[in-house]
């Protein structure tokens, strides 16, 4: 009986814990955990880095001795370049910490500090969309543009910048860009070549990968694989003819469809063979196909490009660090050098010509940027400001479509 | 002596009262700090995602002339004058104070394109001179149509039911009528009838695995008995995200699953068990699983065993003996572990996230996707809510037609 009780407790003791967990979970939400996965994944494919890296070596400095920043990122390769490009040089010019903290997108985080004045994070890496909306809720601090520094020949930042690099509350790093990527040794004869072809089963058969959470990627692909030019995706998008046709695209392929969410997805999906093409990130494509040596190539047609942003959090006490950090990572040497890590394009013209050699497997990365002119002949620019409209209704008639 | 003896009784009494007095002090200062965690925990964050859905005051905050102006107005004809100017006024402060954005995200919810609308029209509102109303439609004729005034309308008040309809796939005219979304855009009701039915298939696969398991657990050797238990228990200290992954090695297309069905049917036979509703209830079913024998063990080892010996000796078939005597008698258990599965997979998310696909999304995950990407809290607290209600309905004819004094967890 004794022992019977013991059970009983233990039983009971477990179910508490397990509850416990959950109830963590729950609270925390997957992502953390999905995130930790993620960061684990793209940490799996971390080269060796630090033996071969160039170390910047600025004459170090003291002006913010003793300051310490929270710079929050994507974690993975993304975050490893960002710490290699921005975050030593910038310890080392300035005397500050630099905490990397994880996170995997959204504003939701950045809200809640916000709201309840508990703001520990400082700068904020961020997609453009997000950091739109983050600045309409009253979210990030302003940036003024005129405290970034020139290009080397002279030209005003606001010139060097890509078009949209430089919003209220933001400053552009990276363009990145969706693209289309697939397994060489799944097809024979015929190598898919457009976006069509991602469309288009009969010819190139298997499962194919598209991002889950949001409609923004989904129809603009669809549009452009039916057809529309890069410039009229939007006002076909605005009429709801435009949009049924966009769907109408999306059901054809609707069963053959495996859905990804988090980024490091793409790759993974195609390493294990559950699709024979896939959306993804390039970046991500390229630390694949370079550092892993896997079989994928990348369709650059059609690609869809989308800017990534850094942000001072609303009411951090870091202002004054924060904004000299923004300026710092953002100036021309600092986005060339972190191309050097992922590929993806610095934000600033001037730093393209500067883009060297990926700082461990040494192959020219020029090639691999989004916005290099060969991949970029007919490439399209997400309209964030579109979307900041219309999300709401297409999320909407875009879960109800997912769901059915 | 009489006298002794009543004050001696007194004292007795009072002695008894104050001890028992004390003793209940003890065990509220014991529980107290468990009162405190429920409290900060879960009654706090529950009564404030409930508040979120019903209230919201941003609009009436930002906009306050202008909700004055139109609460006047019927919804039908051309707004008043006075909300063009209130409108103009309210519009000008916004965009001086940076509260612009916030009022704009928040009516968007109601109506798409006003986010874009109302930042663009207060910018150049400081410049607006009468009459207004031209000069509003010289910057976007939309605000020529009622319904944007509408739904400036129906955004500036308070407290609102437009949650728990758009929670519904309801959405209203500027004059106030409900109607059902457009086809294309329902989908929270049947993500409600989807969840409940998928909890309600967990439970019962639940119960049809772990009864006969809990049933052969219960009546084995001590020892055999402690070590199965273990066997049960040991997932329970496995994140269940690890579980959760493990679904999914074992279930993808080329997982091993599929490997040995493609072994014995050919490359042809691989079935799809996963990113869709079939991974979702494998997974659940076997995570849950724990919280179905666990009761229903524990309830099955108070029964004795010379109850059912008793019934054959009657006379009873064996098959008899347990379906009249043995079963009843273990219902409170698994009964228990029912309610418990149920109420769990109810909210589940992580797992339907993971393996679930496209098709086997459940209210949760919608619940998470507008509690961290849209940020539209209101209508994660409106179908939060409306989850939690079904939930206490359910727990109430439960309690009704089963009684909760017959739940046992051991």
């Amino acid at each position: 009986m004794g022992r019977t009780t013991a059970i009983i407790i233990a039983a009971a003791a477990a179910i508490v814990v397990l509850a416990g967990v959950l109830l963590f979970m729950l609270g925390r939400g997957s992502d953390g955990d999905v995130n930790e996965l993620d960061k684990e994944l793209s940490e799996m494919k971390l080269p060796d880095a630090d033996a071969t890296a160039p170390t910047p070596q600025p004459a170090g400095g003291t002006a913010l001795a003793g300051r310490s920043l929270v710079v929050v990122s994507w974690g993975g390769a993304y975050t490893k370049s960002q710490i290699e490009a921005y975050h030593k040089p910038f310890e080392a010019q300035t005397g500050a910490k630099i905490n990397s903290v994880d996170y995997n997108g959204g504003i939701a985080e950045m809200k809640a500090q916000v709201e309840s004045g508990n703001v520990t994070w400082d700068v904020v890496d961020m997609e453009l969309a997000d950091a739109q909306r983050a600045c309409d809720e009253g979210l990030l601090e302003k940036v003024d543009a005129g405290i970034l520094p020139p290009a080397p020949d002279g030209t005003p930042a606001v010139q060097d910048f890509v078009p949209n690099g430089i919003t209220p509350c933001a400053v552009t790093t990276i363009v990145f860009s969706h693209v289309i990527a697939y397994d060489s040794t799944k097809f024979e004869a015929k190598m898919p070549k457009t976006l069509a072809d991602f469309f288009n089963v009969k010819d190139f058969p298997g499962k194919r990968g598209l991002r889950k959470t949001s409609p923004k990627i989904n129809l603009e692909l669809a549009l452009r694989a039916d057809g529309v030019p890069a410039d009229q995706v939007y006002s076909e998008l605005a009429t709801k003819a435009g949009v049924d046709r966009a769907f109408k695209k999306l059901d054809s392929i609707k069963s053959h469809v495996i859905w990804w969410e988090p980024g490091s997805q793409p790759p993974q999906l195609l390493a294990d063979g559950q699709v024979t093409m896939t959306t993804g990130y390039n970046g991500r494509f390229f630390d694949a196909q370079v550092t892993e040596g896997k079989p994928f190539v990348i369709i650059w047609d059609s690609q869809l490009q989308e800017l990534d942003v850094l942000g001072i959090v609303k009411g951090t006490k870091n202002v004054d660090a924060a904004t000299q950090f923004v300026s710092f990572a953002t100036d021309t040497q600092r986005l060339a050098d972190q191309a050097q890590w992922i590929a993806y394009g610095p934000a600033r013209r001037s730093s393209l010509p500067l883009v060297g050699k990926h700082a461990v497997k040494g192959i020219d990365m020029k090639p691999h940027m989004p916005n290099a002119p060969e991949n970029s002949t007919n490439a399209m620019q997400i309209d964030f400001l579109w979307w900041a409209d219309h999300q709401e209704e297409l999320n909407q008639r875009w879960s109800a479509w997912l769901a059915k | 002596m009489g006298n002794v003896a009543a004050v001696q009784t007194f004292n007795l009494a009072g002695q008894f009262k104050s001890s028992g007095k004390r003793a209940r002090r003890g065990t509220f200062l014991l529980v107290l700090p468990l009162l405190a965690f429920l409290t900060v925990s879960f009654v706090l964050p529950i009564s404030n995602m409930l508040n979120r859905s019903v209230s919201d005051s941003t609009v009436a905050d930002v906009l306050p002339r202008t909700a004055a102006a139109l609460r006047a107005w019927n919804g039908k004809d051309r707004p008043p004058f006075s909300a063009y100017s209130a409108l103009a006024d309210d519009l000008v402060r916004a965009e001086r104070e940076g509260t612009i954005g916030k009022v704009a995200a928040r009516v968007n919810f109601e109506r798409p394109g006003m986010l874009s609308l109302l930042k663009k029209t207060a910018r150049v509102a400081d410049r607006f001179e009468p009459p207004y109303a031209q000069a509003f439609n010289a910057v976007d004729l939309q605000w020529s149509d009622p319904e944007v005034w509408g739904t400036l309308r129906h955004a500036s008040a308070i407290h609102t039911a437009g949650y728990y309809a758009a929670a519904l796939d309801q959405t209203r005219k500027a004059d106030g009528t409900w109607i059902d979304k457009p086809e294309y855009e329902q989908v929270y009701v049947m993500l409600f009838e989807r969840t409940f039915w998928v909890a309600a298939l967990v439970t019962a696969l639940c119960f049809l695995l772990g009864y006969p398991l809990a049933y052969f657990i219960a009546h084995q050797s001590e020892r055999t008995r402690n070590l199965l238990l273990i066997l049960v228990l040991l997932p329970f200290w496995t994140s269940l995200l690890v579980r959760t992954t493990a679904w999914i090695a074992l279930l993808q297309t080329n997982g091993i699953v599929n490997d040995g069905i493609a072994l014995i049917g050919g490359e042809g036979a691989r079935l799809e068990l996963m990113h869709n509703m079939t991974g979702t209830l494998i997974a659940m079913t076997h995570i849950l699983l724990p919280f179905m024998i666990l009761p229903t063990y524990s309830v099955m080892l108070s029964v004795p065993p010379a109850l059912t010996r008793a019934a054959i000796s009657l006379g009873a078939t064996p098959w008899t003996a347990f379906w009249r005597v043995y079963f009843p008698m273990t219902l409170p258990g698994a009964a228990a572990g029912g309610l418990l599965v149920f109420i769990l997979a109810l909210g589940y998310y992580i797992t339907p996230a993971l393996v679930g696909g496209r098709t086997g999304q459940l209210i949760s995950n919608m619940i998470e996707f507008h509690m961290k990407t849209s940020l539209n809290w209101g209508l994660a607290g409106g179908l939060g809510g409306i989850l939690l209600g079904g939930v206490l309905v359910l727990y109430i004819v439960y309690a009704r037609v089963i009684g909760l004094n017959r739940l046992r967890l051991g």
